[in-house]
């Protein structure tokens, strides 16, 4: 929002690099105003519309709905997994507290990877392309979506994402979410794995501080080990904690830094896009 | 907050009902909320609050159903009541145990009016 003049500007946004975007010019003092919008709204307006204005029913209505509240999402969710297995695209998705180092993780494994698996990558923020010119630097097809106030990724917007990104199939798609450890949980993108990353710079017991988080994903990627000499972070005790709120997870323990333990993450990529 | 967007997506849902049936507005919502859908259901209603003004919502009487959540033990099968996740099997003491109930986050009936 516009401090000064209160113009909401809300929407989300999904640009690449070097694409413009919203820009605003303000003068109050004089009589300058101009806005340019380059917005995707996130809204697909398919419903039907009656247009028989007078015809309501002159009693109640009962409705045993039994609707998912998220079945909107869910449904959307479910065509992006739909569209991802048929292309053989491996769909990850990326979830943490901010600066976890998910993006430095991106930028390795797209240098080091990317001449044996094919990457393409949506990176979520509120605000900024920061992560995407990041990404594109470092070698992979990008698209950027900024959710402005949202503080989550949703179906639709990777849905539209995925569009623009004009992705050809047999290819590993990673998602970064919005670092945000609560409301991702909660938003199926139809990814194929989820993949929550914790830096050893955070307490050991973020797992059973935010178990939904930790419940609702795959894989948990413990990073900046590099750092452990120094801190008195316990990852045995990390683990056991993530274990009792989700015993399916698989570990990766690695530093993007230093290069240690990025082996096997990339062992477990090659397998995942071989069997998915 | 991402119990706005929840209440939102139940605003628009409920919307999209009153325009099928060709209704004037809602009259009576019954939520079903498990206790570990990951809302809260205090922050819910405050968001739905703000959301049903200028709906079709807004004169709807609301009442939110709450659901126990219980879990499966995978090593004996047994079945409990939980209300976390780092719930240990009673019987056998065991943490392979999945949430098998109360992650639910429903519209359960309407009144149209
Ligand atoms: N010591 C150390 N620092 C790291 C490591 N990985 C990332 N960092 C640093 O952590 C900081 C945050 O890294 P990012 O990759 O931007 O983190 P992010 O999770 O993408 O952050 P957001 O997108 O803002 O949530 C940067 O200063 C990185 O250099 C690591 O393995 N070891
Ligand atoms: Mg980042
Ligand atoms: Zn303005
Ligand atoms: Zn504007
Ligand atoms: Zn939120
Ligand atoms: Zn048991």
């Amino acid at each position: 929002m516009c401090g000064t003049c209160g113009c909401v500007d809300d929407s989300v946004q999904i640009r690449k690099p070097g694409e413009s975007g919203h820009s605003h010019s303000h003068s109050h003092d004089g009589h300058h105003h101009t806005h340019e919008h380059h917005h995707e709204h996130g809204h697909d307006h398919d419903h039907e519309h009656a247009h028989d204005h007078h015809h309501h029913n002159e009693h109640s209505k009962e409705l045993q709905l039994e609707i998912d509240v998220l079945n909107k999402n869910n449904l959307l969710a479910e065509r992006n997994r739909g569209y991802f297995e048929a292309k053989n695209i491996t769909a990850l998705n990326l979830v943490s507290s901010p600066g976890s180092g998910k993006t430095s993780l991106l930028e390795r494994t797209i240098k080091e990877m990317g001449s044996e698996l094919p990457f393409s990558v949506i990176e979520g923020d509120q605000q900024t392309m920061n992560d995407a010119e990041r990404i594109e630097k470092a070698g992979a097809p990008v698209v950027q979506v900024n959710t402005g106030s949202g503080c989550h990724l949703d179906a639709e917007m990777i849905n539209k994402a995925v569009k623009k990104l004009e992705l050809k199939g047999d290819n590993v798609l990673i998602i970064e979410n919005v670092g945000n450890l609560v409301c991702p949980s909660m938003f199926d993108l139809g990814e194929s794995k989820r993949v929550v990353v914790i830096s050893v710079t955070e307490g050991e017991d973020k797992p059973i501080k935010y178990p939904y988080m930790f419940n609702s994903s795959d894989i948990c990627i413990i990073n900046k080990i590099d750092l452990l000499p120094y801190l008195d972070f316990d990852v045995e005790k990390c683990k056991e904690y993530a274990l009792k709120v989700n015993h399916h997870l698989k570990f990766f323990e690695l530093s993007v830094k230093s290069g240690e333990g990025m082996e096997q993450w990339y062992e477990w990529l090659k397998d995942s896009i071989k069997t998915t | 907050m991402h119990e706005l967007s929840i209440a939102t997506n139940i605003v628009e849902i409920v919307e999209e009902e009153i325009t099928k049936a060709n209704a004037k507005e809602a009259t009576e919502i019954v939520l079903e909320i498990g206790s570990m859908s990951g809302v809260i259901v205090e922050a819910l209603e405050f968001a739905m609050d703000e959301a049903i003004k200028n709906t079709r919502l807004q004169k709807a009487n609301r009442s939110i159903v709450e659901l126990q959540a219980e879990a499966h033990c995978t090593k004996c099968q047994n079945k409990f009541e939980v209300d976390d996740f780092f719930a240990v099997c009673p019987k056998c003491g065991s943490f392979e145990t999945d949430i098998i109930k109360g992650k639910e986050l429903k519209i359960k009936t309407l009144k149209l009016n």
